[in-house]
């Protein structure tokens, strides 16, 4: 293992546009260009351009490819049509989340699975062994792509004036092959900012090509380039969850309240099966702690691992905070006990470095676009 | 109000301004404001406060991160930025100007400060 950083195609694009670079996953990413917020709002307002090539590609092909993923995950793929994608997680055997998915059907019997950077490797190897039975290749695409989004309400606009692919008709979570701005691309309606958007899979020898095209189409409508920083912060608006935050291999999608990922009408067991069964039914009974969301009321911002308090006791945990630049206030996702994550529970507060600060629960999302 | 030229600063990257009357401004450097991103919150020292050279008298929060503010000199607290507490961006569109934090009246000369280009020599490693 090289402990170099990985570049993406479009590194040296972003270091001439000026941006703040991190490590993330082993990748080198752009964390910002300028502001963050500014970033933030144009994605909310006009729309932003992500690079994403870090997300870990993974292609399934041949007659049984449905029948392994099937087995491999908690979802029902086999009900998942031609041009249409799938959210799904993959757990261990004792029903822990090993990673979220989106799974992608490209053709007949052509899937490509996208998991998160930080477990690309260990999906891939998942995969790789869980489908070793069924008349399947698993193969490791995350070289064969690199990952453009495009995201905000002028999105579509943006978009519509680089293809002749059938935007209309591209619903949300579907996906096809298509041309933008003369570039092969797989073209999905899929997004992690909870706006409309697309996210744009191409060769890596097309990446800046591509970038260059999606800038000039968006410098009349306010199009700007989007780095990490502000991902974050609209996904958590959004109330969707982060692998390593709100999801682990210690909870199952039932703890993280994400239990209708989970399919168990499905034919023929799966990965998890019993475990997960289990894990329904208690949560069914008595669920244990549920992610809820909470507001400030002050102007200091909650941060991953910081106690929820309620009567001078710890009754949680926060998983991801930030300050919300939609709704002006700092935000947090926490893991609550179960009596007071009702939404408007009084009386609870984080614990900022000593200082209980109070908090509003409230039920996920902070944030829903109109549609 | 400040030539980034005069100020002497810290390897905590605030700055620091001449005494005038005995009172110094500081403020953190254009270096740190980008480093932070967007600051969101700023817990500054309050008047009347003493705050010890190279000790930390507050805080400034950032999207991504809370980082300590180190007082760069010895003394006491005259005055605190009102503007930065309201409007904390004030920090990184300005941080030689309208972002400057607090004024403290000096009880001492600082020791540790840095020179324009001693501390230039240590953000750019040149």
């Amino acid at each position: 293992m090289s402990t170099a950083p990985r570049l993406t195609a479009l590194d040296a694009l972003h270091r001439s546009l000026g941006a703040t670079m991190t490590d993330f996953a082993g990748w080198d990413m752009p964390l910002r260009y300028a502001s963050e917020r500014d970033e933030h709002n144009a994605v909310r307002t006009k729309a932003g351009l992500f690079d994403l090539s870090h997300m870990g590609e993974i292609t399934l092909t041949g007659p049984e490819a449905v029948k392994a993923l099937d087995y491999a995950l908690v979802g029902n793929i086999s009900t998942v049509g031609v041009g249409r994608a799938r959210y799904t997680h993959i757990c261990q055997e004792d029903g822990g989340i090993l990673d979220d998915l989106i799974v992608y059907r490209l053709g007949e019997t052509e899937y490509m699975v996208v998991a998160n950077a930080s477990n690309a490797q260990v999906v891939l190897d998942a995969l790789t062994e869980r489908a070793a039975g069924f008349d399947t290749e698993v193969r490791d695409d995350r070289d064969a792509y690199a990952l453009i989004a495009v995201q905000g309400p002028e999105s579509p606009g943006i978009l519509a004036s680089l293809t002749d692919a059938d935007l209309d008709g591209l619903k949300y979570y579907a996906g096809l092959p298509g041309t933008v701005a003369g570039v092969p691309a797989l073209i999905a309606r899929t997004g992690y900012t909870g706006e409309d958007g697309f996210e744009l899979f191409v060769s890596p020898e097309h990446a800046v090509e591509l970038w260059q095209a999606l800038t000039k189409a968006g410098e009349g409508v306010g199009l700007v380039p989007a780095g990490l920083s502000c991902r974050d912060t609209l996904r958590l608006e959004a109330g969707m969850p982060l692998y390593g935050h709100e999801l682990t291999t210690s909870l199952t999608p039932f703890d993280a309240g994400l239990g209708r990922v989970v399919k168990f009408e499905k034919e023929g067991d799966f990965v998890g099966r019993a475990a997960l069964e289990a894990a329904a039914e208690r949560a069914a009974g008595r669920a244990p702690r549920k992610l809820v969301g909470l507001i400030a009321e002050g102007r200091r911002v909650p941060r991953a691992g910081f106690s929820v308090v309620a009567g001078g006791k710890v009754i949680g945990e926060v998983t991801s905070g930030a300050p919300s630049p939609t709704l002006g206030k700092p935000i947090a996702m926490a893991y609550v006990d179960a009596e007071h994550a009702a939404p408007g529970t009084s009386g609870v507060g984080v614990d900022i470095r000593g200082t209980h600060e109070p908090y509003e629960v409230v039920a996920l999302p902070f944030y829903k676009r109109q549609k | 109000m400040s030539n980034p030229q005069q100020l002497r600063y810290t390897k905590e990257h605030e700055w620091l301004s001449d005494a005038v009357d005995g009172v110094a401004t500081v403020g953190i450097t254009a270096f740190a404001a980008d480093a932070l991103g967007d600051v969101v919150y700023a817990q500054l020292p309050e008047v009347g406060d003493t705050v010890t050279e190279g000790e930390t008298c507050g805080e400034l929060e950032s999207t991504k991160s809370v980082s300590d503010l180190y007082s760069p000199v010895s003394g006491e607290i005259v005055e605190f930025n009102q503007d930065v507490v309201d409007d904390p961006a004030l920090v990184n569109s300005a941080p030689f100007e309208g972002g400057w934090l607090f004024k403290v009246k000096l009880s001492e000369e600082p020791k540790d400060a840095l020179s324009f280009d001693e501390y230039t020599a240590l953000t750019t490693g040149n």
